[in-house]
């Protein structure tokens, strides 16, 4: 059933046994060695720290999975957001190990790299170790720690000064029942640089397990544009503890819009810190759970340079007995003058046992800031669902109309139209009958 | 066409407070009636229980659509059934365009039988057809991609309310102060459309108001006066005309014991 054919577990001897099947440079061991002495060495969260008192973390136990040594058997299907996409190039990355890569001749020309990241570390040594880890700390806690460790497979984008490349990148990461992804995904755009980027991580199937501990690093050099947008939907049984991080400097711009469908139990740390005046962000988030899904989401939005924006929109439908936690931070550095930051999380609660957390936070040190939070919690308003039944909806088309209302207006912010397609889809394929 | 809506005796509670304690009324299609009556007299009451709101408990009587028992039916089902009404307080639908509101609710009501999941009316027709009406009703076309009364002022609010009548040609329609919130040349407009989409026996309408400009250009036939729950007086279009200049002070001397529940149900209303 494991498609990885090791039994190798994530302690010494399966670290030992990792390094020995891998060929790579002096500096990336190294770095591995030290993650792996510091995760040896650190506890796992505490149940009652701030950012782990709401997600309990006892039904999860590392000793259940294996180190993915080798290539898997695990077959591969369609992207869904990449439906009728003309791609700049695609990296398919199946249980932690890259098994298609291809770009376009054209952007190859212009010094765009794009790759696995495994090789091309490798390959080209100088350009990740300058990037890896600069944006995702290997020291945040015991996960990110493994992660650093162990990390396979994986993807880096590399846009060289003033490259603009005009067709989405693709990024698939699939895995196979109760398999593990240690996916390390690395976006540098150098000045000037525009991209957009399209990743979406599935199961094999809807209800299948397994574990993903990736990372991603997103590096903006100024006045450099990105588009990124993830689609998780691993199967209900996984497990996902990721980082993920983005620097935006000067003038550049990242749009980052995600969908979490998917895991049956997910912590995601996700920032963006702005530390070139005039950076802009702008960050929107669908959650759509069910089931007994539980997803937290812990966002920061660091304003580390004056004159930069950001605005981070979450919204989230939360039914059966699922749950969804949103814990949001805006910081603001005493050099953060004319700081224009927004922050909001809706939730939309379509069962009476399901449950939102939703924490709002900011922390500002500047004087001369503009700083807007808010959240709210509710449920389908019983008189909009009469309105519409009295103009000839049932009450399960009512419910269905409401719904897809309240995530209209990530629709409305989202600028590429497969990815609008995409995510219509699969809310509409989330939500059911409402009798 | 000899459609009939038929209220015998209708009584209707919210929670174990009783609000309408035995209505009697009856429309033919093709007719116009006014409904008045003092604040809280339950009027909306009415509407909202024709219609099958779940807040409003039918204790007793009965409500017939050309023989059919209305209160056995969902709420859309009536309204395929061709009731409507337009709400005093329409609600907010965030999200949700007008166009596309629209074009479902009149694939509903116009295929009574429609499952879910199956075709909506074709979105070239729909959209020629909605356009079409809106001009008439003198509406931008801006407002069919506008949420639905999402920060509608109150007057746009109740336009969108006629414009959906106009659309689904009901057989029977409740105007639920569809006058309130519009400025004077907007009510000469509304009173116009309404005889336009509804007069001339198109369907039949049960005009709820406060004031006399809707029934300009619908003159009633029949005029009810509803006081503590009940309708105390039915005459024609004088009595709309005598309400409108002298007030309620005649009514409430004449019927003391539908006064007094009334003021029962005001004074319940302040103490909640
Ligand atoms: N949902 C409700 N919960 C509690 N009381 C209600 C509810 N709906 C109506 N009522 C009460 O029933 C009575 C009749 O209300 P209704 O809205 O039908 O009056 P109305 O005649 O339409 O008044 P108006 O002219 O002010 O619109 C009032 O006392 C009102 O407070
Ligand atoms: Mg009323």
């Amino acid at each position: 059933m494991t498609a990885t054919a090791t039994d190798l577990k994530f302690d010494a001897a399966g670290f030992e046994a990792f390094i020995a099947s891998r060929t790579e440079p002096d500096w990336l061991i190294a770095l591995r060695r030290e993650a792996f002495e510091h995760f040896q060495s650190m506890e796992w969260p505490a149940r009652r720290a701030e950012e782990w008192i709401r997600s309990d973390l006892r039904l999860f136990q590392l000793d259940k999975f294996r180190v993915p040594l080798t290539q898997s058997d695990t077959p591969s299907g369609e992207g869904l957001l990449s439906e009728g996409v003309e791609l700049g190039g695609r990296i398919l990355t199946v249980d932690s190990h890259c098994r298609a890569e291809s770009l376009r001749e054209s952007l190859a020309a212009q010094g765009v790299i794009f790759g696995s990241l495994e090789r091309l570390a490798s390959e080209q040594p100088e350009l990740v170790r300058e990037h890896l880890f600069s944006a995702v700390d290997p020291d945040y806690d015991r996960f990110a720690a493994l992660h650093a460790a162990f990390w396979s497979g994986g993807q880096f984008v590399y846009i060289p000064r003033g490259v603009v490349v005009a067709e989405p990148l693709h990024l698939a990461t699939l895995l196979g029942e109760g398999s593990v992804d240690l996916s390390h995904t690395l976006i540098v755009l150098e000045e000037g640089a525009e991209a957009t980027v399209l990743h979406e991580a599935n199961s094999v199937q809807r209800d299948a397990g397994g574990l993903s501990l990736g990372a991603l690093e997103i590096i903006q050099r100024p006045g450099s544009h990105l588009r990124y947008v993830s689609l998780q939907d691993q199967g209900y049984k996984t497990f996902q503890f990721a980082h993920q991080h983005a620097i935006v400097d000067r003038d550049a711009s990242i749009q980052w819009t995600l969908a979490a469908m998917g895991n049956g139990f997910a912590k995601v740390n996700q920032s963006v810190a702005l530390v070139g005046p005039g950076a802009d962000s702008q960050v929107n988030g669908v959650m759509f759970t069910e089931g007994r899904q539980h997803i937290a989401y812990h966002t920061l939005q660091h304003h580390v340079a004056p004159h930069c924006h950001s605005d981070f929109l979450y919204k989230s439908a939360q039914q059966d007995q699922s749950r969804t936690v949103w814990r949001g931070m805006i910081k603001v550095d005493k050099a953060a003058q004319k700081t224009d930051g927004y922050q909001r999380n809706d939730n939309l609660i379509l069962s009476s046992r399901a449950r939102a957390d939703s924490i709002p936070g900011l922390e500002i040190e500047a004087d001369d800031v503009r700083c807007t939070h808010g959240s709210t919690t509710a449920q389908v308003d019983e008189e909009q669902v009469f309105y519409a039944e009295c103009r000839g909806f049932t009450r399960n088309e009512a419910v269905r109309m409401i719904v897809t209302g309240f995530f209209q207006q990530i629709f409305d912010r989202i600028t590429i139209e497969s990815v609008r397609d995409a995510l219509g889809q699969t809310i509409a394929r989330q939500v059911r009958e409402y009798a | 066409m000899s459609h009939v809506l038929k209220i015998e005796n209708l009584q209707v509670s919210v929670g174990d407070k009783p609000i309408l304690r035995g209505v009697n009324l009856t429309m033919n299609h093709g007719e116009t009636h006014a409904l008045m009556g003092p604040n809280g007299s339950g009027k909306s009451t009415l509407g909202l229980a024709i219609m099958g709101h779940p807040g409003y408990t039918v204790t007793g009587g009965s409500i017939l659509l050309d023989g059919e028992d209305v209160l056995e039916m969902a709420p859309n089902e009536r309204a395929r059934a061709g009731i409507f009404m337009a709400f005093q307080r329409p609600m907010a639908i965030p999200g949700v365009k007008m166009a596309d509101f629209l074009r479902h609710a009149t694939t509903n009501v116009r295929r009574p039988d429609r499952k879910e999941g199956e075709d909506l009316i074709p979105m070239r027709e729909f959209r020629k057809e909605l356009k079409e009406k809106m001009s008439h009703l003198r509406m931008d076309p801006e407002f069919a991609r506008r949420y639905v009364n999402d920060g509608f002022s109150g007057g746009e609010m109740k336009r969108a309310e006629i414009l959906q009548l106009a659309m689904l040609q009901p057989k029977f329609a409740i105007l639920d102060e569809t006058d309130s919130g519009l400025d004077a040349d907007a009510v000469r407009l509304a009173s116009e459309s309404i005889a336009d989409i509804g007069g001339r026996e198109k369907m039949g309408l049960l005009i709820i108001t406060h004031h006399d400009k809707l029934l300009e250009h619908n003159p009633p036939q029949y005029t009810h006066v509803m006081l503590g729950g009940r309708i105390v007086e039915t005459g024609g279009k004088d009595l709309a005309e005598e309400l409108h200049r002298s007030g309620y002070d005649r009514i409430r001397k004449a019927y003391p014991d539908a006064e007094a529940a009334n003021q029962e149900m005001i004074a319940e209303e302040a103490a909640v």
